[in-house]
């Protein structure tokens, strides 16, 4: 036997090049890319532009259905319903990605501290995290938003907070289990504290989880953002959002589901591409699942 | 009984059988060995018609009366539970661990037999007994997790021959058990065939085994029987070049001489390299939340080991004797309850900072399992360079040079760093965990089992890589192992554990020729020894011939 890998030797490419070669044939990636990039840019684009003013009510063309002048139709007031699908994008995702970021950013750190540490402080910590994790999301925003008052920041808080058990739970777990490895072994031989052993070691091999449970918190952020703002304490009227607008839309379904359907679609689509996102990142982050597809 | 007619087997577009043909007669046992990837599990997966989606199989496989290859699901299912039977390598998932043992033994026999719960049971109980768990001890009420492996692997046995099977499938039964379990089970296997007259077909990498407890012998490679015929003939004629190779992999012993003679040569130090005096490991049992008597469980009980510069010092014992604990402190990965560790005459537990870090660099470690001790998402370079971080102030260029070295002196090349470690067969991971080891230039290597998990041929490579190793870098070894022969290859000195206490400690040669502590005495009994059994089985039928 020959002591060399039984693969052909390939040209060291750099490793951005290499993420984007596997990128662009992940089918996956590349669908939930277009679709987040799209939503994205319409979010964006509504800040300098919108076919109608989002705020200007309209009563004479009030419950339209979708037409050239009005793509998506219309709605009670007589507001054009992509200008709101476009102005909602920006509180939609505003609110989901950064309930998601707080959850990653408070409960990863939780989770890896208390598995690692472990002991009565780790089990102390996990304890008070099941105390949060009994409460619903929607329970909690009403006693943020009772202290703090209404609106989308507060709505952001409320369901951050709620993310931050769901993220140091499956921290905790995938960190328990890691670090039983040998590689965590070898680590410690090379003399490497727990800390640096996190970062080097552990945290890499539980992105894939981070990225699933991550699109799938950013999911349940938009639907809890259309749960408060139904009971009127996320984003607050005049500005749209999409569960706004989906929850004001329900006495009117028999003679105008369109304005139901566009902002559902809307949601539907976005946690779609999102997910797909998930899966491609998933999938290209890990060198033996990018090398078992090739 | 079993008749396998010129069987192909290809998955996808794969070739994974070609032409295998065999033969099992009642109360015969046929092994079959090959390394990995040879076909043997397939062959038997086959058999039991367990194959994976997008198999297709030629040839014929007659068991009985009925042909497999042309057998329905159903008859399949009743073929499996009444008539043919498997078990695993691995007792610990081949187990369903919510369920008890005695509902796991006593299920088939309900379903196939149509008996009652409380006759399925009595059976079961008998069952139980006949494996060696007698129901006074192990009621039928156990958990699997509250077992240990070689008593699994008795349950698996027990459930195997709930239906009396007339052909019992091994597959590798006793790979995850240490020798003295292994030899537990090969007898059991052994009784049950003698007294039921079922056929086995024994599969196992272990040429030793096979030797020991098979009639006829199957060698495989590459999906195709190279070799085969009754077993001590055929083990002792090596007709073929690849049977030739295998045995000779399987007694393998690396050249050690030039290793004896520079030992020989090197001044006698004042302080040995490495020194533990009174080492005592205890781990403390559940205190209970609310109080209660705390019990613990001392894992190293009172050990003094002593390692010289240079000196492979060999680590035996059962499972569970406290070997890997002891280990564990030695690398400082653990503290001890008691007793102190000197390395190069500095307390490695009362060293911290860079002097804590300068004594890490010295020793350092290679794992058992090649698949397992890599961080599978770093690349080979990162992976080899990581124990350099107890070497700050090296810079880039250094440290890859280092690196370079290291792959270089296990015998792979230097682009292996850019690749990932699933790129590597076993055999290159485990020369990979060995430059890990070597690229700090460590005075002693702790290796936990590092050649157990591999093939014999690539066994052999890696043993005479480390003595290569231990020669060109004079490096002192603490090796543990539960393979007697392996230590007996590798080491000056050996080290008995048994219960946490080292109850013998000797010359290899001496101990392992005349062990006088029970532990010895039962670890050289059970190790199966290939040229022993051939020679202990031709006298024993030639016996029966007169």
């Amino acid at each position: 036997m020959t002591a060399q890998a039984s693969t052909p030797h390939q040209p060291l490419r750099s490793r951005s090049h290499t993420f984007w070669l596997q990128a662009r044939s992940n089918r996956s990636f590349m669908t939930g890319i277009a679709i987040t990039a799209s939503v994205v840019a319409m979010a964006l684009i509504s800040f300098a532009w919108t076919p109608y003013d989002v705020l200007e009510l309209d009563i004479a063309s009030k419950l339209q259905s979708p037409s050239l002048s009005h793509w998506f139709g219309t709605d009670h007031f007589g507001r054009d319903i992509l200008s709101m699908i476009m102005v909602g994008a920006r509180n939609s995702i505003a609110v989901a990605l950064v309930a998601v970021v707080i959850g990653i950013g408070v409960g990863v750190p939780l989770g890896c501290w208390a598995a690692s540490r472990g002991g009565l402080m780790g089990e102390a910590l996990m304890r008070g995290n099941d105390l949060i994790f009994a409460f619903p999301a929607l329970l909690s925003a009403v006693i943020i938003t009772a202290i703090f008052g209404p609106g989308a920041i507060n709505a952001i808080i409320a369901i951050g907070i709620f993310n931050i058990p769901v993220f140091a739970r499956l921290a905790r777990g995938a960190t328990l289990s890691l670090l039983t490895r040998e590689f965590v072994l070898a680590a410690r031989v090379a003399g490497k504290g727990s800390v640096r052993i996190i970062a080097e070691h552990i945290l890499p091999n539980m992105a894939n989880l981070l990225v699933v449970q991550g699109t799938i918190a950013f999911a349940l952020g938009i639907l809890q953002e259309a749960g408060l703002a139904y009971v009127g304490l996320g984003t607050q009227p005049p500005f749209p959002s999409w569960g706004k607008m989906l929850n004001e839309a329900q006495t009117m379904m028999s003679f105008a589901p369109h304005m139901a359907i566009v902002p559902g679609l809307a949601i539907v689509v976005t946690v779609l591409g999102l997910n797909l996102l998930g899966d491609g990142l998933r999938d290209i982050l890990d060198p033996r699942l990018s090398k078992a597809r090739e | 009984m079993l008749r396998v007619d010129h069987l192909s087997l290809t998955i996808g577009d794969k070739p994974i059988l070609n032409d295998v043909s065999f033969a099992v007669a009642p109360g015969e046992i046929l092994g079959i060995v090959g390394e990995s990837g040879s076909g043997k599990s397939m062959t038997a997966l086959s058999i039991m018609q367990l194959l994976p989606e997008g198999s297709r199989t030629a040839g014929s496989l007659t068991f009985g009366d009925h042909a497999i290859l042309d057998a329905d699901d159903t008859l399949m299912q009743d073929l499996r539970g009444d008539d043919m039977a498997m078990i695993f390598q691995e007792p610990m998932t081949a187990l369903n661990p919510i369920h008890t043992i005695g509902a796991q033994v006593s299920e088939g026999m309900r379903l196939h037999q149509g008996l009652g719960r409380d006759a399925a049971e009595a059976q079961a109980v008998s069952l139980l007994d006949r494996v060696g768990l007698p129901p006074a001890h192990y009621p039928l009420t156990r958990f699997p997790h509250e077992m240990s492996g070689g008593q699994r692997q008795r349950v698996m046995i027990a459930m195997a021959c709930a239906q009396e099977p007339d052909l019992l499938i091994a597959d590798e039964p006793t790979t995850a058990l240490d020798v003295t379990l292994q030899k537990q089970i090969l007898d059991l296997l052994r009784s049950l065939v003698d007294e039921q007259g079922m056929g086995l077909i024994l599969i196992s990498h272990d040429l030793a085994v096979v030797a020991d407890v098979t009639d006829s012998v199957l060698v495989m490679r590459n999906g195709q029987v190279v070799d085969e015929g009754a077993t001590i003939p055929t083990l002792k004629a090596l007709r073929h070049p690849y049977t030739a190779a295998l045995a000779e992999a399987s007694s393998h012993a690396p050249d050690r001489s030039a290793l004896i003679k520079k030992q020989a040569k090197r001044p006698t130090e004042r302080e040995p390299l490495l020194k533990c005096e009174n080492l005592t490991r205890d781990y403390g049992g559940s205190a209970g939340l609310f109080g209660g008597a705390r019990s613990f469980v001392r894992a190293v009980d009172h050990v003094d080991l002593q390692i010289d510069h240079g000196e492979s010092v060999g680590l035996v014992g059962e499972s569970g004797c406290g070997k890997s604990t002891l280990a564990r402190m030695v690398l400082a990965l653990d503290k001890p309850t008691g007793g102190t560790v000197r390395f190069q005459g500095a307390d490695l537990f009362a060293s911290n900072g860079e002097a804590l870090k300068a004594l890490r660099r010295n020793i350092q470690v290679v794992f058992q399992d090649p698949y397992a001790s890599f961080n599978p998402r770093h690349r080979v370079g990162r992976i080899v360079a990581e124990p350099l971080y107890l070497e700050p102030g090296l810079s880039a260029a250094d440290k890859q040079k280092r690196v370079a070295d290291a792959l270089q002196d296990v015998g792979l090349d230097s682009d292996a760093s850019d690749r990932y470690p699933h790129e590597f067969s076993g055999g290159q991971r485990q020369r990979i965990a060995i430059a890990r080891a070597l690229v700090t230039r460590p005075a002693l290597l702790v290796a936990d089992e590092p050649v157990s998990a591999l093939d014999v041929s690539i066994r052999a490579q890696i043993m005479d890589l480390l003595v290569k190793l231990q020669i060109s870098h004079s490096i002192a070894m603490l090796f543990i192992s539960h393979d007697l022969g392996v230590v007996r290859a590798m080491c000056d000195r050996v080290l008995v554990m048994d219960g946490g206490q080292i109850v013998e400690r000797g010359a290899v040669d001496a101990v392992f020729d005349t062990p006088k502590s029970e532990a010895a005495k039962r670890l050289v009994a059970a190790t199966p020894n290939l040229k022993l059994s051939l020679n202990r089985t031709a006298s024993k039928s030639s016996g029966q011939a007169a």
